[in-house]
């Protein structure tokens, strides 16, 4: 298994990195999976979801999540 | 409650018309109707636009706007809900969103139908990227 990250928008281009996976035993939380995909800080307006649901960087993450990684949204 | 996502045009005051009917919704069995319809744009920030595209997360948004949609439906009573939301190639008068509520009088349908479209705009996950009609230049559009 392993946990599955996305990344969106602006900063999947920003990134350069769309997807990836991560060995879950390299990171126990949201902010240590965004350090596993870059060596740069999280920016001051980048949100986090897991499974689909809007958490903080340091929530807990598990084998098999779904953590994505974007900016700001902007629909309507 | 119908929510999509659709990567197609559509015609709102259409999809209005017929859906009472599509969702088994008699007529006489609602009394007010509210809509917003939401469509592009050919200005931005001072510039021309000429297209736009829209990405989503696909999972994460119709979760968010059926957990809402839901929400909305039992706080204001609404009798029907209904929400598209356009993806992909979109120009400058295409409908990007619609949300219509039913429901017996109309301050639920207003009520109801604002605050679902003020929790998409907030929350829901698209973006924008728009091209220039004058140098080709694309660029996110910012929500911060």
């Amino acid at each position: 298994m392993a946990i599955s990250v996305k990344v969106f928008a602006s900063l999947r281009e920003d990134l350069g990195v769309d997807r990836a996976r991560i060995n879950p035993s390299k990171a126990d939380t949201a902010r240590q999976v965004w350090q596993q995909i870059t060596s740069r800080e999280p920016p001051g307006n980048l949100l986090c979801a897991v499974n689909h649901q809007y958490v903080n960087l340091d929530s807990r993450v598990r084998d098999g999540d779904e953590v994505a990684f974007f900016p700001p949204v902007n629909g309507g | 409650m119908l929510i999509e996502i659709r990567p197609e045009p559509f015609d709102p005051w259409a999809e209005v018309s017929i859906h009472p009917e599509r969702c088994g919704v008699e007529a006489g069995s609602f009394g007010a109707c509210s809509v917003f319809v939401g469509s592009m744009r050919d200005f931005n920030l001072g510039d021309t636009v000429h297209c736009m595209e829209l990405e989503h997360y696909e999972g994460m948004t119709e979760k968010l706007l059926a957990d809402h949609a839901g929400a909305v439906i039992d706080r204001y009573g609404l009798t029907e809900l209904l929400i598209l939301h356009r993806v992909g190639m979109i120009y400058p008068g295409d409908p990007i969103v619609l949300v219509a509520a039913w429901s017996a009088h109309r301050a639920e349908a207003f009520d109801g139908c604002r605050d679902m479209m003020e929790h998409l705009k907030s929350r829901a996950t698209f973006w924008k990227k728009e091209s220039l009609e004058d140098t080709a230049e694309q660029r996110w559009v910012d929500n911060r």
